[in-house]
């Protein structure tokens, strides 16, 4: 066991350095981050951009999209990922895709993370009835199978791109409210709050002045890893035809559409699928040194 | 110990109440009409509302929620609107192949996790620690249904291995257990990799060393033990995974068990296997996180139940 115990900084110097250097510096140091944030500009660009990158309309179907016998085309040549059953070209549908995954991607997780914080902090801070009923209440979400309840909500929602969006929200904040409900009812035992109180402080003054500064890299960090959790279940909820509906493009809903040929034209079921893969997988990836910089009791756990 | 289990018992039971009342609502504002679905496109108006009111649907919701829950208390799940069969008998004919899933699951994801995370944690700060970390991030990051679809194209068409799909002989269950298990895995490596550092900066492994014991003695003897434990009893908090992920992987691999149900009875609005199926997902999962609960304060005697 000759693990040099010099290879890992220790907590308080890397906290230093990391001060001087800035968050965004530190995240640039760390070459699994540099590849997350790759992925991740390279999808945006592609999901901006993808009216003058793709070389077709999205739902374009092309004369020459398939072959003689009424197949797809293998990647290559006009199409370099090939066409799907309809003869559209894949990359075009992927880069339109992209905007799918990350309009929900943000907005749901955006939802789902006001209401996690919204949660989270009523609960720690005032405890209590209204504490107890809402962390009850997030135990009894915690019961609930997520796929099955997210089916359930998006069958009775009849989805479009929104209520996809909003359907993921109302599944995934229980994790964010237990974290920061955990975190803001041990802040607010602190003595610093009690002075702030004994002071004559307002709650208001307490709540954003000094919890919601402390949450801030709990925050941070859950948004992004739930990014990646946000697109997996896009792709997922689309991939069952319960999500975001064809003719729009969603990496889920291509290899949904095309999955009975898959023995046949693999391809479309591995480009869309490596893009879910590598999304998610930037995400997680930035997500982790972010944890790893801004919270340094937990550097080389996780 | 007693008042504990007791006290989580009643919780248990308060939050499957509540999980039911909030499905039993979803399935009520469905759009889709279950009863049309059953009397077909050609049925007349008269016929219609005559199974409406033999399925008792033409009561308001509290009645049929009412009637619902006094049917659970007499262990009856209802009948499913389309075969005309009990629930549960349904749900009882499909667990099987739903719980053999699971275990092959459980051991893809404890072999590849674990092995994945002592490795990193024994080469901890080296290429191949970042290596292994990276991998469980794509375990973490794949989606289900991707891996299957690409695991059945490379072992069941290219290679044929395994057979494309179905249930019956071991070759059946191979890859979709792997499937549902990567995601676990990825989980299991991580935990393993921190359990693993964490023993090892422990006094009694400095002791092992310094009684000048054999480096594979104090792994395996003394450490390997003692990070293992806490890493096992998340087993029981993993249940909520799997109750999702078998939606997904039953699906795409034809697996005969109560996630292929789910998802049949979601597409063609059979409300009673889904409420069904969800409760006993559900029941699955508050189970496992007090199983969960119950087993770290026998590893480790100093987490104290409150």
């Amino acid at each position: 066991m000759s693990v040099p115990a010099a290879s890992e900084p220790s907590a308080p110097s890397a906290r230093k350095m990391a001060k001087r250097r800035g968050v965004g510096g530190e995240l640039l140091r760390r070459p699994l981050a540099l590849v997350g944030l790759f992925i991740i500009a390279v999808t945006v660009a592609g999901a901006v951009f993808a009216p003058y990158v793709a070389g077709y309309g999205p739902n374009e179907q092309l004369f020459d999209g398939l072959s003689l016998l009424g197949e797809p085309m293998a990647p290559g040549g006009a199409f370099p990922l090939g066409t799907d059953l309809l003869g559209r070209d894949l990359l075009t549908r992927i880069l339109y895709g992209a905007r799918t995954s990350l309009i929900i991607g943000i907005a749901a997780n955006g939802v789902a993370l006001a209401i996690g914080t919204l949660v989270g902090v009523t609960a720690g801070f005032y405890r209590g009835w209204i504490g107890t009923i809402l962390m009850r209440f997030t135990d009894l979400m915690m019961a609930f199978p997520a796929l099955l309840l997210a089916i359930c909500l998006a069958a009775v929602l009849s989805p479009s791109l929104w209520i996809v969006a909003l359907v993921i929200a109302l599944v995934n904040w229980v994790q964010t409210a237990r974290v920061v409900f955990t975190e803001t009812s041990s802040l607010s035992r602190r003595e610093f709050i009690d002075a702030e109180r004994a002071m004559g402080a307002s709650t208001g003054r307490i709540l954003f002045r000094h919890i919601l500064p402390h949450l801030l890299p709990t925050i941070i960090v859950w948004g992004t890893l739930g990014i990646s959790t946000t697109v997996l279940l896009e792709a997922t909820l689309s991939y069952l035809g319960v999500g975001v509906q064809p003719p729009t493009p969603s990496w889920g809903n291509i290899i949904f559409e095309n999955q009975t040929y898959f023995q046949a034209a693999p391809w479309l079921v591995f480009f869309p699928g490596i893009a879910i893969l590598a999304l998610a997988l930037a995400f997680n990836l930035v997500g982790d040194a972010l944890r790893d910089i801004l919270d340094p009791t937990q550097r080389g756990r996780f | 110990m007693v008042v504990y289990i007791a006290r989580r018992l009643v919780q248990a039971v308060l939050i499957l109440l509540g999980v039911s009342v909030i499905t039993f609502a979803l399935l009520y504002m469905l759009p889709a009409d279950p009863v049309r679905q059953i009397a077909g496109r050609s049925a007349t108006a008269q016929t219609v509302e005559n199974i409406r009111r033999e399925l008792g649907l033409d009561q308001p919701f509290l009645v049929q929620y009412g009637r619902y829950l006094l049917g659970i208390l007499h262990g009856d799940l209802g009948r499913s609107y389309l075969q005309r069969t009990e629930v549960s008998s349904l749900i009882a004919a499909r667990l099987p192949a739903s719980l053999l899933l699971m275990a092959g699951a459980i051991v893809c994801e404890l072999i590849l996790g674990l092995t994945m995370g002592l490795f990193a944690a024994l080469k901890r700060g080296t290429a191949t620690d970042q290596a292994l970390m990276v991998g469980s991030f794509i375990g973490v990051s794949a989606p289900q249904f991707v891996v299957g679809l690409l695991l059945l194209y490379l072992f069941a068409v290219r290679l044929g291995w395994f057979p494309i799909g179905g249930y019956g002989t071991f070759a059946h269950l191979v890859l979709p257990s792997i499937t549902l298990g990567i995601l676990g895995a990825g989980w299991y490596s991580r935990m393993m990799r921190s359990s693993m550092v964490d023993v090892m900066r422990q006094d009694f492994i400095r002791t092992a060393r310094a009684k000048g014991l054999a480096r594979s003695t104090i792994l395996f003897r003394h450490a390997l033990p003692n990070a293992i434990l806490p890493v096992i009893a998340m087993i029981g908090i993993d249940i909520g995974l799997f109750m999702s992920g078998i939606v997904v992987v039953e699906s795409v691999f034809g697996w005969p068990g109560i996630g292929q149900l789910a998802w049949q009875a979601i597409q063609r609005v059979d409300i009673p296997i889904i409420m069904g199926v969800t409760l006993v997902s559900a029941c699955a999962i508050v189970l496992g996180n007090l199983l969960a609960d119950l087993v770290s304060p026998l590893i480790d005697p100093r987490i104290k139940l409150q």
